[in-house]
This record gives C-alpha cells, sequence and structure tokens, in this order.
C-alpha cells in the first residue's frame, strides 16, 4: 500500500531560488569581505559610461588602500589603465559571459594581498541588464549612468535602478554639448531609484570628485 | 536573461528534488517569477523545452506563476502594487523603494511520480 502511494503522482514544494548558487557564492563572498574589513563596491553602467575612466580618478584621490577587480569579455585594458594607480588590480576576462559571477571575483580575490586594504571596486562587465540580477557580495552597489545616455535611462532599466544604492552621473563636463536635461534625469531618478544617493561628476574635470571620495572614505570607515 | 542558464539550474534541482524523494519522472514544473526579477516567461518556456530533453523531465509540463510587485509606503503604513515600474505610493505620492514582493525567481513544486526504491 505504503509502496503504491510513493510511486502514484504526488506534488513536492520545494521553494528554491534558480539562482541559489551564486547566492550562496554572494554570501561567501561577502563574509569574506567582511573578515577582511573590506567595504566592495559593484560598479555597474552601461559600455562607456566612464567606470574605469572614475577609478582612474578616484584612486589617486583615496588617502586609504584600495584594491580592484575588473571584469570585460577581453582584453586587459581596463587593468593597464589601472595600473599606474598602485591599486592592486585583478582582470577577469569572460570571454562569452555578460556579466560578473560571485564565484569568479571570488577566484580573483585570491590573487590579491589584501593586507591594509580597505576599499575593493568591483568593475563589472559593461551591461545594466544581466549584472543587476548576479550578487557579488558587495556592500554597496553603485550604478553609473552619463549625461550622454540619455535622461530617461532610470525608466528604461527598471531592475538596476531599483538595486542601486548610488547612482553616479558622469561626464557633467559634457552636459552643455550634450543637450542633458538635469532636472528631468533627478527626477527620474528620485522616481525610479529613491533609496539611492546622487553623485554628479566629471572624473575628467575633477567636479564633484571631493564629496565621491569623501563619501568613499567614510563608507570605508564604518 | 540567461533563460537557458536558469532552466539547467531548474532541472538540477527538480532532478535532486526528485532523487531525494525517490520519484523516477516529473509530470510538471512550476516556477514563481517576479515581475522584477529581469527574466522572460516565453524564454524560459523555449529554454525549458531544450533543457529537459533526455531527462527524467521530459514532456513535462511547465507553469509559470507570475508574481506582482508589492511595495510598502512607510508614510501610508501600507502595502501597494503598483502599476509599471514606478513605484509611488497610490495615495501619498512618495516613491518607495520597499519591495516585499516581485523579485522571485524560484522553483515552487514539482508533480512527481514513480517509486526510485
Amino acid at each position: 500500500m505504503a509502496v503504491e502511494q510513493r510511486a502514484g503522482p504526488r506534488v513536492i514544494r520545494v521553494t528554491k531560488s534558480l539562482l541559489a548558487k551564486n547566492a550562496e557564492a554572494a554570501a561567501h563572498n561577502r563574509e569574506t569581505f567582511r573578515r577582511l574589513g573590506l567595504c566592495a563596491i559593484n560598479m555597474l553602467s552601461s559600455p562607456g559610461s566612464g567606470k574605469t575612466a572614475l577609478l582612474q580618478a578616484t584612486l589617486p584621490r583615496l588617502t586609504l588602500k584600495a584594491a580592484v577587480v575588473v571584469g570585460d569579455l577581453a582584453t586587459d585594458n581596463d587593468a593597464r589603465r589601472l595600473q599606474g594607480t598602485q591599486a592592486p588590480v585583478v582582470q577577469i576576462t569572460t570571454g562569452n559571459l555578460c556579466h560578473l559571477e560571485a564565484d569568479m571575483v571570488n577566484r580573483a580575490c585570491a590573487e590579491i594581498d589584501f593586507d591594509g586594504v580597505r576599499l575593493l571596486f568591483i568593475e563589472n562587465v559593461g551591461n545594466l541588464v544581466c549584472p543587476a540580477s548576479y550578487d557579488l557580495g558587495e556592500e554597496l552597489r553603485v550604478v553609473l549612468m552619463s549625461v550622454t545616455e540619455g535622461e530617461d535611462k532610470p525608466l528604461k532599466y527598471p531592475k538596476i535602478f531599483k538595486t542601486a544604492d548610488v547612482v553616479v552621473l558622469s561626464k557633467m563636463d559634457l552636459a552643455g554639448p550634450a543637450g542633458f536635461e538635469r532636472s528631468a534625469a533627478l527626477d527620474n531618478l528620485r522616481h525610479m531609484a529613491p533609496q539611492a544617493t546622487v553623485f554628479e561628476l566629471s572624473a575628467r574635470t575633477g567636479a564633484g570628485m571631493t564629496d565621491w571620495c569623501a563619501f568613499l572614505q567614510e563608507r570605508s570607515n564604518r | 536573461m540567461h533563460e537557458a542558464g536558469l532552466m539547467q539550474c531548474a532541472l538540477e534541482a527538480a532532478e535532486e528534488q526528485a532523487r531525494l524523494c525517490g520519484a523516477t519522472r516529473i509530470h510538471r514544473v512550476t516556477l514563481r517569477v517576479g515581475k522584477l526579477a529581469g527574466v522572460e516567461s516565453e524564454a524560459l518556456a523555449f529554454a525549458f523545452d531544450v533543457v529537459t530533453a533526455d531527462t527524467i523531465a521530459e514532456g513535462a509540463i511547465l507553469d509559470i506563476e507570475p508574481v506582482p510587485i508589492v511595495c510598502y509606503c512607510d508614510v501610508c503604513e501600507k502595502e501597494f502594487s503598483p502599476e509599471g515600474f514606478v513605484f509611488t505610493c497610490q495615495d501619498c505620492g512618495r516613491p518607495s523603494a520597499d519591495v516585499r514582493a516581485g523579485r522571485e525567481l524560484e522553483l515552487a513544486s514539482l508533480e512527481v511520480s514513480g517509486d526510485g526504491g
């Protein structure tokens, strides 16, 4: 009787996330970063929004030690650009994968000596879609959008903006020539990402960099 | 967004559950997919047929339960269901970042049969 019941059709409740594996790896990263006293920052944006340029401008302005993990499909160009900053930099070349995953970050971190390091920047692959869904174990999620991308960017990419702790409006020195409508952009951000702290800056001219760096220093001291 | 890879994960989780309870066939797979999950149900369904070929889930029915977005307004102290992706409280108009439902992407349940013992 028991065998017959077992053999018949039955429903099993599972309730398991399809991203469980990445979530576990992210939790492991989060614990590692906590143990090392690191503030890990996941930097996301479209390709070409200025993530690497922002890091190039940020690292020399910080009085604390930072490290960088950078992800791209191909080349180590970004890592090379960051070589002069004295921060340890590891390049992840993903091949065809359009986003970083937690286990990839874990493997890259194994190549870094974190002695004295307080901030870990993770420059994600340029993509506003898939990276939104992959927790890397970060403490802060920073989404960049540049003035040439359109004020309605936050409306077009709901998920990533709704998971942002910080939004950086980059390339502000080009706002005039680009006809950037600043108040429309800020209004869209208020509606789509009310939880995010917004910084407006130009890595190239240095405008707005003081506030951004002060924020980073303060977060790393928590 | 990587529906094929996600479906592969769903299948592996389903096969493991089937193994644990001694089942030898999977007849139905039910997923819960939130509106903010960032995946396309049609693409999931297409990927399902592909990944389940030659497995104990071949021919199984895929059910996708959509999960609507539910937010919480801390001014009005109540939940609300926004239309679209602008999460403003219908009563006070304040934007909310407190999402209580709608991010789900999970294997909810399976219908199985067979005694593997």
